[in-house]
């Protein structure tokens, strides 16, 4: 392997890195006089130009809607729209087509399975399984579900390092649980969770699993015939396509025996005056017009990752969380949360004396675009004792000198408001 | 002056590292705290009126950034012996300037705080500088709400 630290033309697995970062356009823009050191990847990502020019070409030559035209344009439309779904289906190593649905994100897909699974399956009762460092998105459905089921939504706790219990998942589970909603990688510690371990645990109790995979899909190698769950949700943004669109991956079982859950066109076979018949999987749940374009750009993405290899990307991501990990703490008054052994590149962190939108508009002075705030997981936050941390989340893009210039920055920043 | 080093003037830097008015409020209850819930930001505040009905005192308990924090500590200043109708609608003014809902001028006849008006160009911030004085307004009885 070449190094990340090697001077000079710095190379990974024979790709250069200073090639991969000019794939992305934004990435050269200055904010304020300064060169933008874009550190909110976990917020979302930037797009490579593969992803822009597939958007535009659409547009600019295939833009039909798609599944009811009988003109050369609408079919050619069509072909791209489904030829992304083979995109997805391949990319999560999916079996089938039919087992992806295209959504508006990961909360949505989310919202799906609550909605549609949830209100068909869950009574008094049953348990939603959760675990404590979940984002809103996963935890938000489950008590809408809740209260209108009657079912109760119960917590898995998370250990000092940011990590969860396998032992004590399966010491005190909960017979009532009929399914466990778990994120892959932290948003706010960065952790990566065991899903397989999780889903074996839950499966052997009879329990569903759906793994919320927003913060893993853009940085480790998703099978979920590997990991065996039965939901798995993502978003394009993510993963370096467009907002605005999303996935959920279901068994074909489940989702055959799942009532469709918003109604319109193209999710219907048949349309009566009182009652209709429903599409086959999968569309029966992508009613209206979908976000084609997102499509589009979500299978070029998927197409820059893939060109790229999970292998390259995790070499190059660890490298940099080695060299965060090392650089960061050493900064006076840090305090840095989450220490699992299996993490994404994502850190949070505060600085004694200093509140998190202080220094996050610090930061932003020196041109460098962190987040600051609850990241969306409230209880998450609550556990960990503080109402706000700034969080810098990297991509395969960042490099070790950004790193070094948020150092730096945070030092400053120490200064400033001491 | 750069847009950073507007909102960050050293008067309100001041104010953050030595606020006037701080205090531990521990009678008043949780239910009385005001949020800001984008950045989990809570102030909880007391005014504490004189014989003639003009504002003796105002004190704050709060957690949260240099804006809000600085806010606070100049809004027991700002207001120290002013009718409360004539400081509700100082109040008032002050949250119209910084939203955009009113004029902005309206801070270049309000003293040190003037010191705000940097706040505009970041509306991510609006909420910090204003927390303290919506929290003032529900304390003394905002009519309009």
């Amino acid at each position: 392997m070449d190094s990340v630290a090697a001077g000079g033309a710095l190379r990974v697995q024979g790709v250069s890195l200073d090639r991969i970062r000019a794939d992305f356009p934004l990435l050269t823009r200055t904010v304020g006089g300064k060169s933008l050191v874009y550190l909110d990847n976990a917020a979302t990502s930037q797009k490579p130009r593969a992803v822009i020019d597939a958007v535009s070409r659409f547009y600019a030559f295939e833009n039909a809607n798609v599944h009811r035209a009988i003109h050369r344009l609408g079919e050619e439309a069509t072909a791209s729209f489904e030829a992304a779904r083979e995109s997805v289906r391949s990319f999560l190593g999916a079996q089938k087509k039919s087992e992806i649905i295209f959504t508006r994100g990961t909360t949505e897909s989310i919202n799906l399975v609550a909605r549609s699974w949830g209100v068909a399956n869950l009574r008094e009762g049953d348990s939603v399984l959760i675990s404590g460092m979940e984002h809103h998105s996963d935890i938000v459905p489950w008590q809408l579900l809740a209260a209108e089921t009657g079912c109760a939504l119960r917590y898995i706790p998370i250990e000092e390092d940011g990590t969860i219990d396998l032992g004590r998942l399966a010491r005190d589970w909960d017979p009532r649980t009929r399914i466990v909603g778990i994120v892959q990688a932290s948003n706010v510690l960065g952790t990566v969770n065991d899903v397989r371990s999780i889903a074996a645990i839950a499966h052997e109790r009879g329990a569903l699993v759906l793994v919320d995979g927003a913060q893993s899909a853009p940085h480790l190698r998703v099978d979920v015939g590997d990991i065996d769950c039965d939901f798995f949700a993502f978003s394009s943004h993510k993963v370096y396509g467009p907002m605005g669109m999303g996935v959920l991956y279901g068994k074909e079982a489940l989702l055959e025996a799942m009532p469709p859950w918003m109604g319109g066109g193209e999710m219907i076979r048949s349309v009566g005056l009182q009652e209709s018949t429903w599409n086959d999987l999968p569309w029966k749940f992508e009613a209206g017009t979908p976000n084609v374009e997102g499509a589009v750009g979500l299978a070029a993405a998927i197409g820059y990752v893939e060109s790229l290899g999970f292998e390259r990307i995790e070499t190059i991501e660890n490298e940099l969380t080695e060299y965060a990990l090392r650089i960061l703490p050493a900064t006076k008054g840090l305090r840095l949360f989450g220490s699992a052994p299996r993490r994404a590149p994502v850190f949070s962190f505060t600085m004694e004396g200093i509140h998190a939108h202080d220094l996050a508009q610090y930061l932003d002075r020196e041109g460098i675009a962190v987040r600051a705030g609850h990241h969306c997981a409230q209880p998450l936050m609550r556990s960990l004792g503080v109402s706000a941390t700034v969080r810098a989340s990297l991509a395969f893009y960042n490099t070790k000198r950004e790193i070094e210039l948020l150092a730096q920055a945070l030092e400053g920043a120490a200064r400033f408001y001491a | 002056m750069s847009d950073f080093d507007e909102l960050y003037q050293e008067i309100i830097l001041d104010h953050y590292r030595s606020p006037r008015g701080a205090a531990v409020l521990d009678h008043i209850p949780q239910s009385m705290v005001h949020e800001n819930p984008t950045c989990g930001d809570s102030i909880k505040l007391e005014v504490i009126l004189a014989a003639d009905g003009t504002i003796d005192a105002v004190r704050f308990e709060n957690k949260g950034c240099a804006i809000s924090t600085a806010s606070a500590s100049m809004l027991t200043e700002f207001v120290h012996g002013r009718t409360v109708g004539r400081a509700r609608e100082l109040a008032q003014g002050f949250i119209g300037a910084l939203s955009g809902e009113g004029p902005a001028e309206t801070l270049d006849a309000m003293g040190d705080l003037v010191a705000f008006r940097g706040v505009r160009a970041f509306p991510a911030r609006v909420k910090c500088a204003t927390l303290a004085w919506h929290a003032f307004l529900a304390a003394v009885g905002d009519p309009a709400s």
